[in-house]
């Protein structure tokens, strides 16, 4: 079997349902979203908690809501949402193959736009050690048992990481009764912003930062976490679960053995500044792009995305010519896009995106063939969005590579808090 | 006595490994009413857990040795009986790559060795041929040779359809069953275990990694002394399949068939194991540090796979013993025999194996025929390289996108003739939450799919 379509969607979360309402509303006709689950709504299905919503309807809302809230605008939009139905394959020329309940069929979209989302890193990508116990999941699996399913895997996790879902995942527990043993950090201190660093606290939770030889134990369930310190002895806490929680990771498996390419540093697509990836028929969008950016904006950067989409309909898809953006210093993590037109019409993005491997105070630089393009200053820490302007780079017609390059001033190695 | 206590079975079979679920096999298909006795909640809970899942031939196994014949014996039957079966193979081929000076000296004897053991086809190949063949592996190998009959194999589907071949015709399984003590009254085993009696005119120790110990309980002495040896993996990514054709081998080494990249029937790459002698028959645990060094061994091998992600780490534990060779010892007075330091090849001997146990005059009378058309199970079909449940009208959705495992599947294995009784077991017969995503995604919906059905539960009603 087989059929057509204008535009299909592949993930039905934020990003997916906010770009297919808004090539609605810019009247665009024949949007399918594909979601493999049984329902659209994506990650905040399962984010049990606040803040979702202020950018997008102006009030604050938990993640449930917010996505009940996404498809209910999005058919009203006349979206033709198909859940249960998962892309399982990427063609040249945005054919798809889809199945859906054993019947496997093919689609063939005029432009295709990839949105299926970011997930955690799992206890066997980051190689932790030990045993091999039942009792140990990501953050996003856990809300989803709690907040889908109304179970609890454990009563006294050890959480590992610090950074903003970490704190999600405190919440989820204190919504399900549980009450988390411990939150231990390899890196010297919190990874979540400066205002959210004694939340743990107050919540009871004791944190332990620049901890190493992380070990889970137990034979059938979680029975311990064994560690160093920031001080490098032994230490023991007895537990049931462990919470492995953060470095997020864009969910690529579809591209894998496609005809994209992708960008070793993000995870996710090579794209230039509208969002198109290396077969011009392909358009990416949300937290595949990169990891990791709030809902509200993915919600804005899918409709950005869409206008593009819907402008790019009116041609012929083609590739166009382009110059490589990259970053070139070893504290720069990534830098989105990865390609950029140069003599591009307007309407791509303003600002590329960029994300640390250490803490940098300095300067950024963007030059090209040895000409400087483009400075400003540098001063932030790892997990934080970074914006640079696209503008100037493009006017200056680069013709070679454009690399993104820091001069520290001083680059804080990781080292224990005082 | 109660009823159960009453029946007397021609043959136990103590331990549910590979060797124990063939041995079942070999004996039920022969006629005789078998009893297999686990102490774990589940069947494949020790060595047989965890291995690289490649079909031997047995080319480098030392001449002459029982582990040589039952490797070749053991081969032989699996291709004859798998299309039966419903078991899959990948027929890779493996190459022997050497990668320095000293181990490129070695090539001629281990040729040799291989067509000593009835490996004619192997075949030397210049650095050239095996880039030729093998693109993506290092430039600075030096030579190696080919054996193609080396192939993948499903390691839990086979030892499951193994076992499930000898419940399907009369066999019975007996979990949460680690038998303590023994007595043998010159005609009937009474076997003590904490599922009860069980009475059998003869004993089977398959008992692996716990083998010696069985012996202790039962004879009060054994031949034989188990000294586990750890081996960890570490599985790379599906999209790091496509850089290999044929399981890379290195020159082995006197006590292990060293480091080997290999990919999996289930779609994966994986490079491993290392050889860890320790004195814990349970401890698999990983190594932060080792997996590490496995992850850039690999890379030297392989320099592309520095591109590709982690999906999984795993360990296992070899039954090795005091000796090199299999430790298979008869005690005609008793109606016993020891099957004991299985170590590295059991995967691929087990079917040989199970023969020659059966062909041993062990004193026990033989009062049973063989199954003229013996029953054959439904297998687990995982093989990422054959048709799966995902592509079948009426699964009922994918669960498990990683790995494609539909409601179905799921249900089948709940429902199905073997149950598995932990997450673990679930994993082994339909492989949910072992792919890229380790469970961020199903987790929720397979906890509520298996609710009541196993033990640890994923999760408890939040009241
Ligand atoms: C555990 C976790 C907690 C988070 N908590 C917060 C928070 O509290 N606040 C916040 O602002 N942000 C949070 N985020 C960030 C979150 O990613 C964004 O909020 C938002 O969901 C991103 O939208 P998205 O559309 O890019 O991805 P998602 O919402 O993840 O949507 C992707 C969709 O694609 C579908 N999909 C994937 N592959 C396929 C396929 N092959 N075929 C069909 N469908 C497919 C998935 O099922 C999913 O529905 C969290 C993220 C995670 C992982
Ligand atoms: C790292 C590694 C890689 C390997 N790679 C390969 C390979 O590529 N190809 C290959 O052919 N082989 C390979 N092997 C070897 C293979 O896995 C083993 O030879 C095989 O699993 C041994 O099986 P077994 O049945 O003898 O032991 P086990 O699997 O240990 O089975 C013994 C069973 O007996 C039970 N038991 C113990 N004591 C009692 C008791 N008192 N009462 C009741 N039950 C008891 C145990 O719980 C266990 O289930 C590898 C092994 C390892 C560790």
């Amino acid at each position: 079997m087989s059929e057509g379509c204008r535009v299909a969607i592949v993930g039905g979360g934020t990003a997916g349902l906010s770009l297919a309402t808004t090539l609605r509303r810019l009247g665009v006709s024949g949007i399918v979203v594909l979601e493999r689950e049984e329902d659209a709504g994506g990650v905040p299905r399962h984010c049990g908690h606040y803040p979702f919503g202020l950018r997008e309807f102006k009030r604050l809302l938990k993640g449930p809501d917010y996505a009940r809230r996404l498809v209910r605008e999005a058919i009203a939009a006349g979206v033709d949402i198909r859940t249960g139905t998962a892309v399982t394959k990427l063609h040249k020329g945005g054919r798809l193959s889809l199945v859906c309940g054993g019947e496997t069929y093919d689609l063939q979209a005029e432009r295709v736009v990839l949105c299926t989302g970011v997930r955690e890193a799992s206890r066997a990508q980051r190689l932790i050690s030990g045993d091999r116990p039942i009792g140990v999941m990501s953050t996003g699996a856990l809300q989803g048992m709690v907040f889908l399913q109304g179970l609890r895997p454990f009563h006294r996790p050890v959480i590992l990481g610090s950074e903003l879902v970490s704190l999600s995942a405190i919440m989820t527990c204190a919504h399900a009764g549980i009450k988390p043993a411990m939150m231990l950090e390899e890196g010297p201190r919190m990874l979540a912003r400066g205002f959210m660093r004694p939340f743990p606290a107050l919540r009871g939770v004791p944190m332990r930062f620049g901890v190493g030889n992380i070990r889970i134990l137990g034979n059938r369930r979680v029975e311990a976490v064994s560690y160093t310190d920031a001080g490098g002895l032994p230490r023991e806490v007895s537990c049931d679960g462990v919470i492995v929680s953060g470095r997020f990771r864009p969910e690529a498996a579809l591209m894998q053995d496609s005809p994209l390419e992708i960008d070793p540093d993000t995870g996710g697509p090579v794209i230039d500044q509208f969002g198109r990836c290396s077969d011009p028929h392909y358009f990416a969008s949300g937290n595949l792009l990169r990891p990791v950016e709030t809902s509200g904006w993915c919600w804005q950067e899918a409709r950005d995305t869409a206008k593009r989409v819907a402008a790019d309909l009116a041609q012929e898809a083609r590739a166009q010519a382009t110059v490589t953006l990259s970053v070139n210093s070893p504290e720069l993590r990534f830098v989105l896009p990865q390609r950029l037109v140069p003599d591009a019409p307007p309407g791509g993005m303003a600002q590329m995106q960029l994300r640390l491997n250490k803490p940098v105070s300095g300067r950024l630089y963007a030059t090209s063939g040895g000409q400087r393009l483009w400075s400003g200053a540098l001063n932030t820490v790892p997990e934080r969005r970074i914006l640079a302007p696209i503008g100037p780079i493009i006017t200056a017609a680069p013709i070679h590579e454009v690399l993104m390059e820091t001069s520290v001033v001083c680059s804080m190695e990781s080292r224990p808090p005082k | 006595m109660s009823e159960a206590n009453s029946t007397v079975f021609d043959v136990a079979v103590i331990g549910s490994g590979v060797v124990g679920c063939a041995m079942a096999r070999r004996y039920t298909l022969n006629g005789a009413h078998t009893v297999v006795l686990e102490k774990e909640p589940d069947v494949l809970d020790g060595a047989s857990k965890a291995n690289s899942a490649i079909l031997h031939t047995g080319f480098d196994a030392p001449p002459g040795s029982l582990e040589q014949a039952c490797i070749a014996s053991g081969y032989r039957e699996y291709l004859d009986i798998r299309e039966a079966l419903g078991l899959p193979v990948l027929k890779t081929g493996a190459l022997v790559v050497a990668w320095d000076k000293p181990q490129l000296e070695q090539l001629e004897s281990l040729l040799k060795k291989a067509r000593q053991n009835g490996v004619p086809d192997v075949r030397p190949m210049s650095k050239a041929e095996i880039l030729a063949q093998e693109p993506a592996l290092a430039t600075h190998l030096l030579g190696g040779f080919s054996i193609p009959g080396e192939y993948l194999i499903d390691p839990w589907a086979t030892a499951h359809a193994y076992l499930l071949q000898a419940l399907a015709n009369g066999a019975e399984l007996r979990r949460n069953a680690e038998v303590l003590t023994g007595v043998f009254d010159g005609e009937i085993w009474t076997l003590s275990t904490p599922a009860g009696v069980v009475r059998a005119r003869q004993v089977i120790n398959c008992a692996g990694l716990f083998g010696d110990i069985l012996d202790q309980r039962l004879l009060g002495q054994s031949r034989f002394s188990i000294h586990p040896r750890k081996g960890q993996f570490v599985v790379f990514d599906k999209s790091a399949a496509a850089l290999l054709q044929a399981i890379v081998l290195p020159v082995p080494s006197k006590t292990t068939k060293g480091v080997v990249l290999f990919r999996t029937i289930f779609g994966n790459l994986a490079v491993g194991p290392t050889a860890e002698e320790q004195d814990s028959r349970t401890d698999a645990s990983t190594d932060r540090t080792t997996l590490q060094g496995l992850r850039q061994k690999g890379i030297e091998m392989l320099p592309a796979l520095a591109r590709h992600e982690i999906t999984a780490t795993y360990a296992g534990l070899r039954p090795a013993s005091n000796e090199q060779d299999y430790r298979i010892i008869t005690e005609p007075q008793k109606n016993y025999i020891s099957v004991g330091g299985i170590r590295s090849t059991g995967l691929s001997a087990a079917l040989g194996i199970a023969s020659h146990v059966a062909a041993l005059n062990t004193g026990a009378e033989v009062r049973y025929a063989p199954l003229s058309a013996p029953a054959i199970p439904l297998p687990d079909r995982l093989s990422d390289y054959h048709e799966r449940d995902w592509q079948v009208a009426g699964n009922g959705g994918i669960i498990c996108h990683c790995e494609k495992v539909t409601k179905r599947e799921i249900l089948a294995a709940l429902d199905g003739p073997m149950p598995p009784a932990t997450l673990q077991g679930l994993k082994r017969r339909t492989r949910v939450t072992m792919g890229r995503c380790q469970g961020f995604y199903c987790t929720p919906a397979l906890a509520a799919l298996t609710k009541g059905r196993l033990d640890p539960a994923l999760g408890e009603p939040d009241e």
